[in-house]
């Protein structure tokens, strides 16, 4: 039961996690965060890996369409970018934190140009735009040979920092876990500041927001050049984690599976972003799992393991948007509102 | 005599086939409250609308301090110290009050994404002295320091209005523009509500433009009145004054009750 | 001496576009009928164009059917399918924002996509030839039969379609309901059955279609993918008029045709993009779309 919570004073009242209790539990996760690869499998360690280039990429999508409410079916398509920008560079021996900010800032870039039109067109308009640059970039990805390898893909040298290379899973683990964390807490404190402020209310009424003095095209630039910005880091990452990346993997699945990721966990909440990685890369592990239990009597289980994963999918998304439009983020705050009121009821 | 803070010379603006004003002209006087009155349809929103930037007359000007802005956007003319409501309100319902309000300053603060990201910093202190200033100057004076955190889907209408006019003043404006800042309530919420408003002249010296439909409070807290009809000024003066005007009588009442009022 | 410009290959290409353009204005149908009666883009289009080629196939190849009796079949199968859809998700989602509802038809394409995949498996089946392979030749010009006569088909569907909406009752009620549904209801138009039928009817267009395109190619979940490239005729068109459609169906067959021939295989796939990202740019609504104005 939550008692005795009062703030004396605006800083207080202001802080991301006010309470004790907040507070320890976080220091609990830090703590449990760094331990994990010591505790667990190998695979385990590769898993927690996908989770935080997820949580980076859908903290860009929800920044972009969650909390500015411009649609983006092109979020894979930057993660490109920024996957073969970062294997450029350090295959010219950049240092690997650089070629980071480098795959991010020329992911923001092309975003800024892909957000240009949005003043003119949008909602459904700019989704179909998106869509389109999608595409359009796929084919660039897949035609520009001696930039990103054509289709045979591009070859990804290690990532290292500071002259220790990172060869392995748990390894990479320390490098992506911290950059996950420092950019999830970012992307929370651009709203509290005027910027997020801004982005929100671009998307709740643009008129209103003109009339306060919010210039319209610059705030909409600036959400696709940070949505993009965190697009082009998780690229770069899952290029490192992966070590080659072929114009296959970032295609339109991708970018609705991240649509899913957000709208599954939250719109418009970085814990709901959190929330909705996790969830979404557990499910097909999950099926994987179900399917070779089933195989045991049904042979042809395995087959239809991947329309299967299609259809649960694609299931799961509507499911949401029809019982809980407001994602996992909702479910978790019902549960938090009976632990904050026992033993009375929420 | 005060000069014109803010005014429309000569606008006409029209929509397709439809005239919306036709000759409108209007000087709100600096520290005076200016009110708008006439029947549905008339043109005040769109006046509104053209002042704040969102429609281009056809022809006429906007001027602000002297100053032509005519060809200005809504975003700058805010920079420049316009503010103003909406008749349907226009708060931003994915926020709390709080952060509706902190929007009102955002002319004011100087956070680009680079410092917002990071926050520590000057991000944070611009946005601590933010936070007292609306304490301060806003949250207490307008009496919603209850509802500050509480999203604002979940208020009362009343509350919502007040809200947005807490938003407006965040901005620290020279004008402020309201249109119909009483609009569906009651009695005692609108005696709040003009309160509010005498106080906002009186106290902060705001010139203060407005449109309303209660006549009550037209005649009791306005120094000049415009009244509209048809897209075009049929009277102008004090409110005693165009009370007794027949056009205006006219307008309102129809030609019986016209004829019963002395010229 | 080298000849100059092979005017008759243009002729020839050219002709094979506008023909093959009658195809895509009939897919791009079934998306304005529905974004007309409804508001909603729908996702699904490709799929519901692989519904109605595989149950067409069950119907007719592996249930041996005549294609008197699978025809109708296979488009009452799938009408039932889109009134269903349209009652189970898209009625409890109507009111919601423009991301909620697209992002509906997303997960939607993605269900009936893996449906069909586990249900038929990922293999190519071969379609009967539905249409004569019989080609037409018209001086030293040589256009594919199956390209005429998906031509003609299209164009009997379409000006049925529009005859239906002009002239019958129910399709000047589905008018009427797409353009104001309120006045439309209160004027005793039943708004939800109209709109169910609007899924319907646009589920058999891309059913027919979807049959004649596999039948032109090749029965596979692949087929799904076909109509995001109709997205360009809708964009170019105006995501709300049909006579857009017809005319940017043309256009843009046209445009993918000499592409194609000119500029390789390649470069054709992405034409219909290029052309969108164009058309939205400099005109967003399109040739015939009406314009959206806010009110303040």
């Amino acid at each position: 039961m939550r008692i005795g919570d009062f703030r004396a004073s605006y800083a207080h009242d202001e802080a991301l996690w006010p309470t004790r209790v907040q507070q320890t539990w976080l220091a609990a996760l830090a703590v449990a965060l760094v331990m994990l690869p010591f505790g667990v499998n190998g695979y385990i360690v590769g898993l927690a890996c996908m989770v935080g280039i997820h949580c980076i990429a859908a903290a860009g999508l929800n920044i972009m369409t969650g909390y500015t409410g411009l649609i983006s079916l092109g979020h894979a398509a930057f993660m490109g970018v920024g996957c073969y920008a970062a294997a450029w560079a350090a295959q010219r021996g950049m240092p690997t934190l650089l070629t980071l900010l480098w795959a991010g800032g020329l992911a923001a870039l092309l975003g800024i140009a892909v957000g240009l039109p949005s003043l003119r067109i949008k909602g459904l308009y700019l989704a179909v735009a998106t869509l389109a640059t999608q595409f359009l970039l796929v084919y660039v990805f897949r035609e520009w040979d001696s930039v990103t390898g054509g289709v045979r893909g591009v070859n990804v040298p290690n990532a290292s920092l500071f002259g220790f290379e990172l060869l392995n899973d748990h390894r990479m683990y320390y490098l992506i876990v911290p950059v996950a964390a420092l950019m999830l807490v970012a992307a929370r404190n651009l709203f509290r500041t005027r910027v997020g402020r801004a982005f929100i209310a671009i998307r709740d009424k643009d008129i209103s927001a003109e009339v306060l003095g919010i210039n319209l095209l610059h705030y909409k630039l600036a959400s696709f050049a940070i949505g993009s910005f965190y697009a082009g880091v998780a690229g770069a990452l899952l290029g490192y984690f992966y070590r080659a990346m072929t114009p296959e993997y970032f295609t339109l699945q991708l970018s609705v599976f991240y649509l899913a990721v957000i709208i599954v966990g939250g719109l418009g909440s970085m814990l709901g972003t959190i929330l909705g990685a996790i969830f979404m890369t557990l499910v097909p592990e999950l099926l994987r799992a179900g399917v070779a239990l089933v195989a045991q009597w049904a042979p042809r289980a395995t087959e239809i393991l991947s329309p299967v994963q299609q259809v649960v999918f694609g299931l799961l998304i509507i499911g949401f948007l029809v019982f809980e439009p407001h994602g996992l983020l909702e479910m978790w705050r019902r549960v938090r509102r009976v632990f904050h009121l026992w033993p009375f009821r929420a | 005599m005060t000069s014109a803070l803010l005014q429309a010379d000569a606008i006409h603006l029209g929509f397709g086939g439809i005239k919306a004003l036709s000759g409108v002209s209007l000087a709100a006087r600096a520290g005076e409250i200016t009110a708008i009155i006439g029947p549905n349809g008339a043109g005040k929103t769109s006046l509104f609308n053209a002042i704040s930037g969102f429609y281009k007359p056809q022809q006429g000007q906007v001027r602000f301090e002297g100053r032509d802005i005519t060809a200005q956007g809504p975003a700058r003319r805010a920079a420049l110290g316009l503010a103003r409501t909406f008749q349907n309100v226009a708060l931003f319902r994915g926020m709390s009050v709080l952060d509706n309000i902190k929007l009102g300053g955002h002319t004011r603060l100087a956070a680009n994404p680079f410092t917002a990201l990071w926050y520590l910093g000057p991000a944070r202190r611009e946005e601590m002295a933010l936070r007292r200033e609306i304490e301060r100057e806003v949250i207490d004076f307008l009496e919603i320091d209850h509802v500050r955190h509480q999203s604002v889907a979940s208020l009362s209408y009343g509350l919502q209005k007040r809200v947005e006019l807490a938003r407006a003043l965040a901005m620290r404006p020279k004008v402020l523009m309201l249109d119909e800042p009483v609009a569906g309530m009651n009695r005692e919420e609108t005696e709040d509500m003009a309160r509010f408003i005498l106080d906002i002249q009186e106290e902060r010296g705001i010139t203060v433009l407005l449109i309303e439909h209660d006549m009550g409070l037209v005649m009791d807290i306005s120094n000049h009145v415009v009244v509209l009809n048809f897209g075009q000024v049929i009277g102008t003066g004090a409110p005693a004054e165009v009370r007794h005007n027949p056009e205006v009588v006219r307008a309102y009442l129809g030609d019986k009750a016209a004829a019963g009022v002395s010229a | 001496m080298t000849g100059g410009f092979d005017w008759i290959a243009l002729a020839e290409y050219s002709l094979i576009g506008l023909l093959s353009g009658g195809l895509l204005a009939l897919i791009a149908l079934g998306f304005v009928l529905i974004y007309k009666g409804t508001g909603v883009i729908n996702f699904a289009m490709g799929e519901f164009m692989m519904l109605g080629a595989y149950f067409f196939y069950t119907a007719n190849v592996m249930w041996q059917w005549p294609i008197w009796t699978a025809l109708p079949a296979t488009l009452a199968a799938v009408a039932l399918v889109a009134g269903l859809i349209e009652r189970t998700l898209l009625r409890p989602l109507s009111g919601q924002p423009v991301i909620s509802v697209l992002m509906a038809t997303i997960g939607l394409a993605s269900a009936l996509h893996g449906g069909v995949d586990a249900v038929w498996g990922g293999k190519n089946y071969e379609m009967p030839a539905l249409l004569s392979r019989k080609p037409f030749i018209v001086g030293d010009i040589f256009i594919p039969g199956q390209v005429v006569w998906s031509f003609l088909l299209a164009a009997v569907v379409i000006t049925g379609f529009t005859l239906y909406f002009r002239f019958s009752k129910t399709g000047i009620a589905m008018r009427a309901a797409a353009s104001d549904p309120l006045t439309a209801y209160v004027l005793g138009i039943d708004v939800r059955r109209t709109q169910a039928l609007t899924w319907m009817f646009a589920g058999m267009v891309g059913a027919v279609a979807g049959i004649v395109v596999a039948s032109m190619t090749s029965l596979s979940p692949a087929l799904g993918g076909a109509a995001l490239g109709v997205l360009a005729v809708i964009i170019l068109g105006g995501l709300d008029s049909i006579a857009g459609a017809i005319v940017a169906g043309l256009v843009v067959g046209l445009i993918e045709s000499l592409t194609a021939a000119y500029l390789g295989g390649k470069v054709r796939d992405i034409v219909p993009y290029a052309v969108v990202l164009v058309i939205l740019l400099i005109r967003p609504y399109g040739l015939f779309g009406t314009r959206r104005i806010e009110r303040l």
